[in-house]
């Protein structure tokens, strides 16, 4: 286990590597760093300067590691528009997107996973058809039209829940079940499919032949087997809420990173985009990490090869 | 009779399909004695199968399983509850299955998977369980079984994999084992030293034994009586030297001319094979189950025409040379006439 983990662990800094060359590059490939920076009616002397004090003239090898060297103390250079650290900016947001994506994921694991072996116990059964009907609806409804019809009936119409912002907990009850409501089908759908075919294997019938009771028969020997898929697929869901809910965070007003990410696009805020990127390409891998050394825990072929 | 296992009265199982229902079983009746071991012997889809998961009431969902006797020693079973049966399952019928590869749950220690039937069955936990499961490991053959208790399914070969199901079953001590083909995924080599292994448990734990093959050369080493199965129904059963001797059934017969034997097959020679197909058994089947399989050339089998008796209470059986101990069954009166038996009334 421990030098699986280690194995993974290194695999991860690799690919981190590789991710923070894209986003440097990212700046680059954009445009000219230093015409951006310089604003439009600026001279080519002015341009020059600026060129010549943030360094872009030096070859791109030496402004890389310079960059990474700084990236790695927490320096991500300071944002065009709000003219602070972006290493500040991103920490000052990050709790309330870090909160959000939390209560959204536990939201849609809980809900979709019970629903999921439910209907794998009995498929075609009237839960199985409820669990099909709310995961079509968690799929095809459009996330800002559900928040709205939500914030219509609960702020609006019986007035139990603020419209928006994030001071209390109960701010967050909208926006987490938007956002889990629609990262739950996919978690729903994956449980279901991994139940029914775990569920038809040789294992569950010696389980049963042992004259194990149903719940043990259920919980120990199938859903261990099955939940293995469902785990990686969360992760990516879980780093998906704490990049992409973009949409959520700018309708319940709540400042989180995503809204960041949206403000400083919008204001051609390259350090800031090129700092939220190499965020959330970090959870990206910290959570396919974790996920990674879970199913090797859940799942001993994958732990002793 | 006292030392009866188990006792099955006309079972039948019927699938439904859409629109219309498959006779996967038809009326089979069959019993074992303690320390007996029953072969039942029949070709892929005969349903032999899902007799054995029918005693364990383990069918698929959709089955529908009658049968007028199901009893475990003299009590009936048959309208248990399956909180009740799961009482039976494990403790008193163990059941080993055909595919050692995947019969273990790939995430469990044979540890675990061993002493949770201990648990469940016998209340018996921690350290004492594992004694008795290192107990029974050793039995099986296995050593080190210490070190093989804190392995996982997938670094043991099939045939350990096999003796950890075999010990497994054995840990409650079972009156009844069910065998469902368990040597069939198995290296030749190793189908003997399992096969050895269940014949010796049988005897030490004098338990019943269900073994169920399609591999004639298994039932000659380890049966005592041979049932065999023919499209749902059971066609011939009795004794095994009866069965090899005195093949009165033409599906036994052709059974039995499919063994190739070493020496006795010349170079070139048609190994020897059953003609035409299965019929299909789904729908209401009344046509002869037997129809275009007869041997054109039966003229050599006139030698082996046998004498049946005919035997009250169950169409078209009969006794052979009217021995207790050795039963044929025919489908319909035009099997019976073509197997050209000599025919007498039973005397009871």
């Amino acid at each position: 286990m421990i030098a699986y983990a280690f194995k993974r662990s290194i695999l991860a800094i690799l690919v981190a590597l590789t991710v923070s060359m894209i986003s440097f590059s990212l700046l680059y490939i954009s445009s000219d760093p230093a015409i951006a920076m310089a604003g439009e009616t600026a001279s080519d002397a002015d341009i020059e300067a600026i060129r010549q004090l943030y360094g872009f003239d030096r070859p791109i090898v030496v402004q890389y590691l310079d960059w990474l060297k700084k990236a790695i103390s927490g320096d991500l250079g300071k944002s065009y528009y709000f003219r602070t650290d972006v290493s500040h900016l991103i920490a000052e947001r990050l709790p309330t997107t870090m909160t959000l994506g939390l209560c959204a994921i536990i939201f849609a694991i809980g809900l979709a996973v019970p629903l999921g072996v439910a209907s794998a116990i009995r498929p075609n059964s009237i839960i199985d058809r409820v669990a099909l009907f709310l995961s079509v609806m968690g799929q095809a409804l459009p996330s800002f039209w559900f928040a709205l019809i939500l914030i219509v009936l609960f702020s609006v119409n019986l007035r139990w829940l603020p419209v928006s912002g994030s001071d209390t907990w109960l701010h967050f009850v909208m926006p987490t079940i938007v956002l889990g409501y629609y990262a739950a089908p996919a978690i729903m759908r994956l449980t279901r499919t991994g139940m029914l075919e775990v569920l038809s294997t040789d294992y569950i019938r010696t389980a049963r032949a042992k004259g194990l009771r149903p719940p043990v028969v259920l919980f120990k020997h199938a859903l261990r087997n099955a939940i293995i898929p469902v785990v990686s697929l969360a992760a990516v869901q879980f780093g998906f809420m704490l990049g992409g809910s973009i949409v959520v965070e700018t309708i319940f007003a709540l400042h989180g990173a995503g809204f960041l990410a949206w403000e400083s696009i919008t204001r051609n805020d390259l350090p800031t985009v090129q700092g939220l990127i190499l965020a959330f390409s970090l959870f990206y891998i910290i959570l396919t990490l974790i996920a990674d050394l879970i199913n090797a825990w859940l799942d001993p072929r994958i732990r002793i090869s | 009779m006292a030392d009866q296992v188990l006792n099955v009265e006309n079972l039948s199982i019927d699938i439904p399909l859409s629109g219309d229902i498959l006779h996967a079983v038809d009326g089979i009746s069959i019993s074992v004695n303690k320390g007996e071991t029953l072969c039942i012997v029949g070709e892929s889809g005969c349903g032999k199968s899902l007799t054995s998961l029918a005693i364990m009431d383990l069918l698929p969902q959709k089955a529908i399983r009658t049968v007028d006797k199901l009893e475990l020693n003299g009590t009936s079973i048959a309208n248990h509850s399956d909180k009740q049966m799961s009482d039976i399952r494990g403790s008193k019928i163990g059941m080993i299955f055909q595919e050692p590869m995947t019969s273990l749950n790939p995430s469990f220690t044979v540890e675990n998977q061993m002493v949770e039937t201990l648990a469940r069955h016998r209340n018996i936990r921690g350290k004492e369980a594992k004694k008795l499961a290192v107990e029974m490991l050793e039995k099986v053959g296995i050593s080190p079984a210490k070190q093989r208790l804190k392995q996982y399914p997938h670094q043991l070969s099939g045939g350990l994999r096999q003796r950890v199901m075999i010990a497994m079953t054995l840990l409650c001590e079972p009156e009844l084992i069910i065998a469902d083909e368990p040597t069939t995924a198995l290296d030749v080599t190793i189908q003997a030293q399992i096969l050895e292994l269940l014949a010796r448990l049988q005897t030490d734990f004098n338990t019943g034994l269900i073994l169920i093959t399609h591999d004639l050369g298994v039932v000659a080493k380890i049966a005592d009586r041979v049932a065999v199965m023919y499209a749902g129904q059971i066609v011939e059963e009795g004794s095994v030297y009866e069965i090899f001797d005195n093949p009165s059934h033409p599906y036994t017969r052709g059974l039995l001319s499919c063994i190739p034997v070493p020496g006795k097959i010349k170079r070139g020679e048609h190994l020897g094979s059953i003609p035409g197909m299965v019929p299909s058994l789904i729908g209401d089947f009344t046509e002869c189950r037997f129809s275009g399989r007869w041997e054109e050339s039966s003229d050599k089998d006139d030698e082996k025409i046998a004498n049946l008796v005919s035997l009250e209470g169950i169409e078209n059986a009969f006794l052979v040379h009217g021995t207790t101990d050795h039963i044929v069954r025919f489908c319909c009166d035009s099997c019976l006439k073509k197997s050209k038996s000599k025919i007498s009334k039973g005397v009871n």
